[in-house]
């Protein structure tokens, strides 16, 4: 039993670096992305 | 077979599977095609390929060049309505490669048009090739999307259909960057921006289609229990595809959309402008630049937060509100010209864009509503020949009412009253189009022999 929660652990694990890693590979870029627009954005009320 | 990772039945699930993945594939795809939008970056640099710093005889005109991305709308559309069973019967992983395959291939053979200085190669690579990469694309993860939420299929689209609006935040300062790397006193730079960008959205959009996954037959959300009593406008049963195009309802869900992207895109196109020109003095071509940009920002987040809403209000319900408020707002806009707020113009334009994001992103839950899970991402395809049409008829509205305005000796600043109150008036269509729709009779909805008489019958693009 407390070897099969390890193992279930581990999984959990693992399935959490992986959903960072995914998110992180998308939102990294779209934050910077809205970062850019945003700066540009503000242009409007000078 | 070396492709047999491609497989349908290769990308189910494994237990345990976290369906919070399934985003970030569908973003990897939606982020890297909705680079259309932000296309118009390379128009004035391919006006002087040749004359460097100034067109010279011989380079390309505007006018030549605007019709690329037009090819790119139109093969959208004509791409999504022909691949659509095929995108559905083939899986998501089969269809986001074959996206990235085109798509990739479109920049490609654009860098030879722009290398050999021949626009019909960038026709043929970015407008049709890559078409068919944005078509193909567009639609591959909506199915996958909807199945593995069943709880929140509009939050779910929403996401992905956001990411083809921010795709442009990412491409517009991307592209700029490498053309000012690879240009030279005596090169421009745009042949190579096509290579890298190119390679780049191959190895982003092959990451999607590498972690993407459907869910086992019968899996549900842990703890999801679907409702005991179905709602009225939410089906549990399908309806085959080229069904639904006999039915009442997807047509006028197709007059919902293409009425609701046609009031949106014709401003889109001219926000720049028209502010300028509606608020001669206080909108400098600085300030109209920053608005357009505040216009891309509402344009993303509407995606997501109106499919989002409508999870809790409905479907109907959300366009309802489109087109009411829509209405309201077109009309407020010819006043705020009037009193000269530059501050009210821009909160009716954001509103409205965001409104036009979200009839995107809000329309595949709609789909799914009225016609079943199975085929809806098939249907979703032929459903965007909306796009296609309201790509062309939205601009040339807009451009043809100021035209006709500011011949017939209207001030530039009240060139564009008619053109709101004709917006308006679109948007009334809609509002009449949406109170009509209903459920599907249950005549069409598929059962299990006739499906597969039907299935056999069918004509499927590029084989089975």
């Amino acid at each position: 039993m407390a070897n099969f929660n390890r193992t279930d652990q581990s999984a959990g694990a693992h399935n959490g670096i992986k959903l960072v890693l995914a998110w992180g590979f998308v939102g990294i870029p779209l934050a910077w992305g809205v970062i850019e627009t945003c700066i540009n954005a503000l242009k409007l009320f000078h | 077979m070396a492709l047999s990772f491609l497989d349908k039945e290769r990308t189910v699930a494994a237990p345990g599977y976290n369906r919070w993945m399934i985003p970030p594939a569908a973003l990897c795809i939606h982020l890297c095609i909705g680079q259309a939008y932000a296309f118009s970056v390379f128009n004035l640099p391919m006006t002087k390929l040749l004359g460097i710093t100034h067109s010279a005889p011989g380079d390309w005109r505007l006018t030549d060049l605007g019709w690329i991305f037009s090819l790119g709308i139109f093969f959208l559309g004509v791409s999504a309505a022909l691949s659509g069973r095929w995108v559905e019967e083939g899986g998501p992983r089969r269809a986001m490669f074959t996206a990235a395959l085109c798509w990739a291939g479109g920049f490609f053979l654009s860098a030879v048009g722009v290398y050999i200085h021949n626009i019909w190669v960038i026709y043929l690579g970015y407008g049709v090739l890559g078409g068919f990469g944005l078509g193909i694309g567009y639609i591959s993860p909506v199915s996958t999307l909807i199945k593995w939420f069943p709880d929140r299929p509009g939050m779910a689209t929403g996401m992905a259909i956001m990411g083809f609006g921010g795709g442009a935040f990412i491409a517009s300062p991307l592209s700029v960057w490498l053309m000012a790397r690879f240009s030279t006193p005596m090169h421009v730079g745009v042949a190579e921006t096509f290579i890298v960008l190119g390679i780049v959205y191959f190895f982003f959009m092959m990451v999607g289609a590498a972690i993407v996954r459907i869910p086992a037959p019968g899996w549900q959300p842990e703890g999801y229990v679907p409702p005991a009593v179905p709602k009225r406008l939410v089906t549990e049963r399908d309806v085959y595809v080229y069904r639904a195009l006999r039915t009442p309802q997807f047509w006028l869900i197709w007059w919902v959309l293409c009425l609701n992207v046609t009031a949106g895109i014709g401003v889109l196109g001219q926000a720049s402008a028209m502010s300028q020109e509606m608020f001669p003095g206080q909108v400098t071509v600085t300030a109209a630049a920053g608005f357009v940009g505040l216009m891309s920002l509402f344009n993303m987040g509407g995606r997501f937060f109106w499919a989002s809403v409508s999870d809790f209000i409905g479907r109907k319900n959300t366009y309802f509100i489109f087109f009411i408020l829509g209405i309201i707002l077109y009309s407020t806009v010819p006043h705020a010209g009037r009193v000269g707020s530059v501050s009210l113009f821009v909160l009716c334009f954001c509103i409205i864009i965001s409104m036009y994001g979200g009839g995107f992103s809000t329309v595949p839950a709609y789909l799914k509503d009225m016609f079943g899970t199975r085929y809806v991402g098939a249907i979703h395809g032929l459903l965007l020949t909306a796009w296609s049409m309201a790509g062309i008829f939205g601009p040339v509205l807009v451009n043809y009412i100021r035209q006709y305005n500011v011949t017939h000796g209207v001030a530039k600043a009240q060139a564009y009253n008619v053109t709101m109150y004709v917006m308006a008036v679109l948007l009334i269509v809609g509002l009449i189009c949406n109170f009509f729709v209903k459920a599907v009779h249950e005549r069409h909805h598929m059962r299990a022999l006739e499906a597969d008489a039907e299935i056999d019958a069918a004509p499927v693009f590029g084989g089975r």
